[in-house]
């Protein structure tokens, strides 16, 4: 007991001395979608800067600005909708103005091959498929309502999810036949579950905004960096989409 | 205050452990809009929740007594080999993450899990249904229920089923007139116990059963879901769940203080 208690004393020193050394941190808070390429950007910034340490908190946008207004410490806010964003804004959290740097789109995830030959958005209303979506109250969910309006089709899911990452894992197990999720979310499931299709008709897209939250100089060269030539390969690459000029789609 | 045997360093620590547990309570009846908590309350979807949550926490709780108390008699009153290993692999809900005890039960009656494909051969499809939700609470809670009977029966010895039995009671009169009624109190806190863990159950479910108002949305599920655009609400339904909790617990000391 004695000798567990040393260890974990020894744990909590090696823990604050770690911090207590010349080292930068830069704290983002992001939506969870954003992981796989974010993490990938903070990577290179920490290659590019020594001495730079690049700590994530991903987690649903919504939850996000809540901690940050419960007073929670960051230099950067990602989120996956504008509407939150504006929440955080009008909250006062933000030190910049927030710019759409990504967008994301909705589509079918089902297993590897589509066993259940799923072709399109109004085949989930057949009566031999099990298919979850998000529920309506969270971004992921207010977006497949968005579709279900503009096809015509009317869903009786077997869940509504609380999150993507949920629908994802009922799709990956088995449990379900088919979930709506982003199309960045098919990355993160690579092999796992096969994407079909929403035709961008009837796709609903979210646009992604960032704005530094700190006076941090690291925050706005994070920022650039998502927003500079690199983070729109690499946010490419996870299945996102670049901002439409236009705006915002509603 | 009667402090018999107590040492008196013991009432600082007390306190603050008192304190940790009901401050953070408390501070969530400070952040309560009580104007508005009528509504948020008896919002339909709080109602069909509560209701969900009441249901299939019976039934769980249920589930739990029929099959830990032969547990609990099993592991205290035996012996077998490997007894240490089975006493350790019952306690291993109570270690797992509940996402993963979700997953675990997705992996062994899911679709495509171990017994998934014998279920759904014989036209059993728990996929997303109540029973779900049911399995997801009971295999949380099933272990509090055994740990606290198990506990007694060991620290109670098995004296008095001893002369009973040497005065030719059979094994199952000993079970029913001398071990249960003296193990009551302890049967009670763990079936209080493991009601409160299968009340509050939320990762399991959420990966086992899904989320689904009225069929698998329990009163949990739906708070979480709530705190995403009105966490006052969220706020309001925990009151709802510490206040079923609470009624459960008093009733139960005083139906145990009375029998």
């Amino acid at each position: 007991m004695v000798r567990w208690l040393l260890a974990l004393c020894l744990l909590c020193l090696g823990a604050t001395g770690c911090s207590a050394t010349e080292q930068q941190t830069l704290t983002v808070f992001a939506g969870s979608s954003l992981q796989e390429p974010f993490e990938a950007l903070a990577e290179r910034l920490e290659t590019a800067n020594p001495g730079v340490e690049v700590r994530f908190h991903f987690a649903g946008s919504a939850t996000l600005v809540e901690q940050l207004r419960q007073g929670a410490r960051a230099d950067v806010l990602a989120a996956a909708d504008e509407a939150t964003m504006a929440r955080a804004a009008e909250e006062d959290l933000l030190t910049a103005t927030p710019h759409v740097f990504a967008t994301n789109s909705l589509v079918i995830a089902v297993a590897p091959g589509n066993p259940r030959g799923i072709r399109g958005f109004s085949d989930l209303t057949r009566d031999d498929l099990k298919v979850v979506v998000c529920a309506p109250i969270v971004p992921c969910g207010a977006a497949t309502a968005r579709v279900e309006q503009r096809a015509g089709v009317g869903l009786r899911p077997a869940s509504e999810e609380l999150s993507v990452t949920d629908v994802l894992t009922k799709v990956d197990t088995g449990q379900a036949d088919a979930g709506v999720v982003y199309v960045s979310d098919l990355g993160r499931a690579e092999g796992r579950v096969a994407g079909v299709p929403i035709p961008a008709a009837v796709n609903a897209t979210n646009a992604y905004p960032i704005a530094t939250t700190s006076e941090s100089p690291l925050a706005a060269s994070f920022v650039a960096l998502v927003e500079g030539s690199v983070g729109a390969e690499v946010l490419q690459r996870s299945g996102f989409g670049s901002p439409a000029p236009g705006g915002q789609d509603r | 205050m009667n402090g018999l045997g107590v040492p008196r360093w013991c009432y600082v620590p007390a306190l603050l452990g008192g304190l940790f547990v009901a401050v953070p309570l408390l501070a969530i009846l400070v952040q309560l809009d009580w104007t508005a908590l009528p509504s948020l309350l008896f919002s339909e979807s709080s109602l069909t929740a509560l209701w969900l949550s009441l249901r299939t926490t019976v039934v769980a709780t249920v589930i739990c007594v029929v099959l830990g108390v032969p547990m609990a008699l099993v592991l205290a009153r035996t012996q077998f080999p490997g007894q240490s290993l089975a006493r350790a692999l019952v306690l291993l809900p109570l270690v797992v993450p509940p996402v993963v005890a979700g997953l675990a039960l997705l992996y062994t009656f899911g679709r495509r899990g171990l017994l998934g494909g014998t279920l759904s051969v014989v036209g059993i499809d728990i996929a997303f249904t109540t029973t779900a939700v049911i399995l997801a609470q009971a295999f949380v809670a099933l272990p509090f229920l055994v740990i606290s009977l198990d506990g007694a029966l060991r620290t109670a010895g098995a004296r008095y089923e001893g002369v009973a039995a040497t005065l030719g009671a059979r094994p199952g009169t000993v079970m029913f007139r001398v071990t249960l009624p003296m193990m009551l109190p302890a049967l009670a806190s763990g079936t209080v116990l493991a009601f409160a863990r299968a009340l509050g159950e939320f990762g399991a479910t959420l990966t086992f059963a899904g989320s689904l108002a009225g069929t698998t949305r329990t009163l949990p599920l739906e708070i979480y879901l709530q705190r995403e655009v009105d966490p006052q609400a969220a706020v309001a339904l925990s009151v709802l769940l510490i206040v079923v909790a609470v009624v459960v617990i008093g009733v139960s000391r005083r139906w145990v203080r009375a029998a």
